[in-house]
């Protein structure tokens, strides 16, 4: 229930949101569906568990793991905040739960946290058109050369094709010995 | 005085590695002329004709021998340095910097031992060591036929050894020496002038991480695995330089590449291992820079071994193989690097040094003369053959290589990104796991796919009708295990997919082998044990490597089931009270503080595990504080089976306060399967691995004897 | 080999030249990212760019929330960098109040504060805890420290009156003594 208190003012934030910036909504969007599913699972874990934690407003750890896990410390360098033992991080964590108390959502802290930090404390790098495009470009690159290089291996052919129609007559179980026989015998 | 003694052998070691090096360059100037001759300087030409004329079959001969000898003797050598340094650190020689460093008087001694490879400069003294034994181990070997790889090769590994025996010699040295000066205690080779020798009291003590059994095996593992790639590219260099530029560099090193890759392999589960167990994230891999640094080698090895087999079979690829163990070789070196220079900043650096650009240096000049002397060679390395269909094993094994460069890219990029990032914009940013899982998800699964086909599709031909009759009953026998999971496990899309190509592959590869044992059953009638048995043994690396590709299946389901069924949970328990996860009942039961060996607070929580009613067991998860190293380490409890684990971590208690101690409390679905699975790896490698007595001679007695028997037939 | 020539023999120029300049430049960012990790803090002798600092309410410098740094000109700047989470920022704490309170009443010289990777409740805390009261701010975004390059805190940064880096002090004080005699230095 109070997992979907919190969607609609999710939701209603996100609408503003979509207004002001088309752009940004698609992004806003994946991840209204990612804290969609997040918040089903708290809901049902908040149900399954007896925690006693569980039924005033004060977040539990859960609530603020599962926005810590998306943080990184920003002092030691790549370790996820949900799992960084450091004084540091406890108060970090302590953060989130305070701006959870206060009715922040999800976006908002890690925004707050980008923007205190620094682009460090987040693990999405911010530039995600840079991040992604060059490896895609260098793959697709990849793909094109190698199926170019095949095609061009590709061309004296005509004479080896009959060979294996003849070999296809021959009854499926001697065929499948005869190749494996010829592969071993070929292994040099 | 031993200290000393330690540097002087390590001086001696490094000019024997030097004039093994120039030795055996020294000794084919025929090469070398060669060599000169393409550059374009008239100079070079001339000084090419003047070495032509020193080449003499003897004198070239005797240098050989020469530059063996030496790169023999690097061994002993540096075997003696390494017992010297184990003697310093067994014997609480504090004086010593890095003893100080790496150990303390409360450590037990197989610690002190294994201290050798817990800090920079002992590491470096470790790979050299390795490197020297295997560069041995490649010399001793029969050279006859392989005459003018010989010097090519010790050239090759002694310039790499040198490398390392000179950072370590000049600047990670483990024998300075602490001496109290004027300004202050300074480490030294030879006491400064008005100083005294200065010895602390005790050492700092190793690093809380590096005690477990499992970071003791996994860095020399991973050395290992990076080492012996130095040989197939020692090898690949010789081939390019001599020019005998057919598959023999590749027969020669092909049980060598297999080894690398089993010590890279377990070197890297035995390093998830050791994160699952010591570093209390819940998982064994976070996708940090140095964890890629030495995937990054793992990558392009596994596609080296794939594809030499198409020259091997079908005389293609020659360039790409070659490009292939450079980049192979150079990644292995940056992937040292960016541990150790600091480049990055990782939970695994080593403390910034001055070695960065030296490796740096040394990198760009291998790449670079690599790179060039493949273009040089570039026309002789013409493929002999022509591609006929896509759906040949050939044409398989090359979208394999595909795929395996993609993810290479992607994680390059990856661990690049922040520096460009830095450098461009002047804000670092963090790469996190998100990024590499959906980039690299899409590819695993297409290689998954790949594995599954491409042991049915033949060399040369394959059409899809062949492949179909191969495939249809595996294939729907893997929809059917599927259809069972969506029914009774999950509706997971990913983990279907993922489950989905895990049968396939499993299955196709199981009904191969089947179908094989069942040929030689009928023709041979052997019973079902021993037809299984010869057909292993006759292919051994076939059929080898079809048991690793069952092991990655098995390792696949462990990652699936860690990557998208974890479950955690976190909260503050008092004593009595219970927590439940996943059909799991935790309950506190006590907690206690107190001192354990080697100076260790440990504070040790007891829960109870319950399903329903059934009592499973005690865990017992706890915190070591290491007071000389003032680092403390979170050691999980836990209870581990097939189905899934159960992993508490303590994460906080404070005596003073009553409300009790927090726990995090992890499920991790069917991770043990990335074990078990990795255990398989090491039966299917050994089998494909294990060394012949000659591998060629059994080969060819094997080839007659396999026709004698068709003939008989 | 020369004798024969083979055709086809030799890799196409363009593609040489695609090689050796996409290797280069893969070697130059390597290079490049090795040798800024490499360099160590600003040096003095260089003369600090401008940046702007937010400061903590009850921290302000003379009443401003927000000043540039190119303000300060003509004044002896002393930048320090700290964190609630550090131990060893404590210990230099009450040294530079001390040293503050000594310089203050001259108008010549100013402290300022820069709490890096903080949250702002443990930042009150520290500063109350020490009794400090000249201006403090968050490092944003760790804009200004990554400009310093600071390598961890506490860093303390003293700028002379034409803007000039003149000082870099690694690691806590020794005494306030130390941060007198910089100062002295400075006003000169």
């Amino acid at each position: 229930m109070i997992g979907d208190l919190r969607l609609e003012i999710e939701e209603r934030k996100n609408e503003l949101k979509t207004e002001r910036k088309i752009l940004m909504a698609t992004q806003k969007n994946t991840n209204y569906k990612l804290l969609f599913t997040i918040l089903l699972a708290l809901v049902l874990s908040i149900s399954m568990y007896s925690f006693a934690s569980a039924q005033g407003p004060a977040p539990t750890d859960d609530e603020v793991n599962a926005i810590a896990k998306k943080l990184f410390c920003p002092v030691c360098e790549n370790t996820p905040l949900d799992v960084c033992p450091t004084e540091a991080c406890r108060q970090w964590r302590e953060q989130i739960r305070q701006m959870l108390i206060e009715g922040k959502t999800e976006d908002e802290i890690i925004q707050y946290f980008i923007d205190t930090y620094g682009a460090r404390a987040s693990g999405d790098p911010p530039n995600k058109i840079a991040s992604y495009l060059i490896p895609v470009t260098a793959i697709f690159l990849g793909t094109a050369l190698l199926l170019r290089a095949l095609q061009m291996w590709k061309k004296p052919k005509a004479a080896e094709s009959a060979i294996p129609a003849g070999e296809a007559k021959q009854v499926h179980q001697d065929e499948y010995f005869n190749k494996l026989e010829d592969e071993l015998k070929k292994r040099k | 005085m031993i200290a000393n003694l330690g540097l002087g052998i390590l001086l001696i070691t490094f000019i024997v590695t030097v004039y093994s090096a120039v030795t055996a360059a020294a000794s084919n100037p025929k090469g070398l002329a060669r060599l000169l001759r393409s550059l374009p300087s008239l100079r070079a030409k001339r000084f090419a004709d003047e070495l032509e004329k020193l080449e003499t079959p003897q004198r070239a001969a005797s240098m050989a021998e020469s530059a063996r000898r030496a790169m023999l003797l690097t061994f002993p050598l540096l075997t003696l340095t390494s017992l010297l340094l184990i003697y310093l650190l067994v014997n609480d020689h504090y004086e010593v910097k890095f003893v100080y460093e790496v150990t303390s008087r409360s450590m037990p001694t197989y610690l002190k031992v294994t201290a050798w490879w817990g800090g920079q400069a002992g590491s470096l003294l470790f790979w050299s060591w390795l490197m020297s034994a295997f560069a041995s181990l490649v010399t001793l070997r029969k050279w006859d036929r392989d005459r003018e790889f010989l010097p090519w090769v010790i050239f090759v590994s002694c310039v790499t050894l040198a490398f390392f025996v000179g950072m370590t010699a000049f600047f990670e040295n483990p024998f300075r020496v602490f001496y109290q000066t004027e300004t202050g205690v300074e480490a030294h080779f030879f006491p400064p002038a008005n100083s005294i020798p200065f010895t602390p009291e005790d050492g700092r003590g190793l690093n809380p991480l590096l005690r477990h059994p499992g970071m003791i095996i996994h860095p020399p593992l991973l050395y290992l695995g990076f080492v012996s790639y130095v040989i197939p590219f020692a090898f690949a260099i010789a081939a390019l330089i001599t020019g005998r530029t057919d598959d023999r560099w590749i027969r020669l090193t092909r049980r060598w590449s297999l080894w690398a890759w089993l010590f890279l392999t377990f070197g890297l589960v035995l390093g998830g291992r050791w994160a699952y167990d010591v570093l209390g994230w819940g998982g064994y891999w976070g996708w940090d820079p140095v964890e890629i640094a030495a995937f990054m080698p793992w990558l392009t090895g596994t596609a080296f071994l794939h594809s030499v087999m198409i020259q091997e079979k079908r005389g293609m690829l020659k360039h790409w193989n070659m490009l292939l163990i450079i980049l192979t070789y150079d990644l292995v070196i940056f992937g040292t690097f960016l541990t150790r220079s600091g480049v990055l900043s990782s939970v695994h650096a080593f403390a910034q040094s001055a070695i960065g650009p030296l490796f740096f240096v040394y990198i760009a000049m291998t790449l670079i003369v690599s790179v060039a002397l493949v273009i040089y060679r570039w026309g002789e390395l013409k493929s002999e053959t022509e591609m006929n269909s896509l759906l040949s094993r050939e044409s398989l094994f090359l979208f394999n290589n595909l795929l395996f460069m993609s993810i290479l890219v992607v994680c390059f990029w990856g661990v690049i990104y922040p520096l460009t990032s830095e450098l461009f914009t002047g804000s670092k940013v963090t790469v996190g796991p998100a990024f590499y899982e959906r980039a690299n998800g899409p590819l695993f699964a297409g290689l998954m796919f790949l594995m599954g086909i491409a042991p049915l599709s033949a060399w040369g031909h394959s059409t899809l009708k062949t492949l179909g009759r191969a495939m249809w009953l595996p294939t729907i026998a893997a929809v059917l295990v599927t259809v069972a999971i969506f029914a009774t496990y999950t509706h997971n899309v990913y983990a279907l997919i993922g489950f989905f190509l895990v049968a396939f592959v499993i299955l196709i590869t199981l009904y191969e082998y089947w179908r094989g044992s069942r040929a030689r059953m009928k023709i041979h009638s052997e019973n079902i044990l021993t037809a299984f048995w010869n057909l292993t043994a006759r292919d051994r690396r076939r059929y080898g490597g079809y048991i690793v590709h069952i092991s990655m299946m098995l390792m696949a389901i462990g990652i699936l089931g860690i990557e998208l069924f974890q479950m955690e949970t976190q909260g503050t328990l008092e004593v009595g009270q219970q927590q439940s996860i996943g059909g799991y009942d935790v309950v506190y039961k006590d907690i206690a503080r107190f001192t354990g060996p080697d100076g260790r607070e440990v504070t040790r929580a007891t829960l109870s595990i319950y399903r329903g009613n059934e009592y499973l067991g005690d865990l017992h998860p706890r915190i070591d504080y290491y007071w000389d190293s003032q680092q403390s380490m979170t050691i999980p409890g836990q209870r581990a089976t097939m189905k899934d684990d159960l992993y508490i971590l303590l994460v906080n208690w404070e005596p003073a306060s009553a409300t009790g101690a927090t726990f995090k409390i992890y499920v991790n679905p069917l991770v043990n399967w990335l074990w078990m699975g990795s255990l398989l790896f090491l039966i299917g490698i050994i089998i494909a691995a294990w060394p012949d007595k000659d591998p060629e001679r059994v080969a060819v007695r094997a080839g007659k004897r396999a026709r004698q028997a068709s003939a008989a037939d | 080999m020369t004798e024969t020539n083979p055709p086809r023999r030799a890799v196409p120029l363009w593609i040489q030249i695609v090689v050796w300049v996409f290797l280069a430049g893969l070697l130059v960012l390597v290079a490049l990212g090795l040798s800024r990790r490499q360099q160590g803090t600003v040096q003095p002798g260089e003369v600090i760019d401008d940046f702007a600092l937010t400061f903590y309410s009850g921290y302000e410098l003379s009443g401003k929330t927000e000043i540039k740094f190119s303000d300060l000109r003509g004044k002896v700047v002393v930048l320090n960098f700290w964190a609630s989470w550090c131990k060893p920022c404590e210990q230099e704490a009450a040294d530079l109040q001390q040293a503050w309170t000594e310089y203050a009443p001259t108008g010549e010289v100013v402290f300022l504060g820069v709490d890096y990777v903080d949250t702002e409740a443990d930042a009150r805390v520290y500063l109350k805890k020490f009794g400090i009261t000249y201006a403090n701010g968050a490092d944003l975004a760790t804009k200004i420290s990554q400009y310093f390059r600071i390598k961890g805190v506490p860093e303390t940064y003293f700028v002379d009156r034409e803007g000039v880096l003149r000082y870099v002090q690694i690691g806590p004080f020794s005494g306030v003594d130390q941060i007198r005699e910089q100062i002295d230095l400075l006003l000169k």
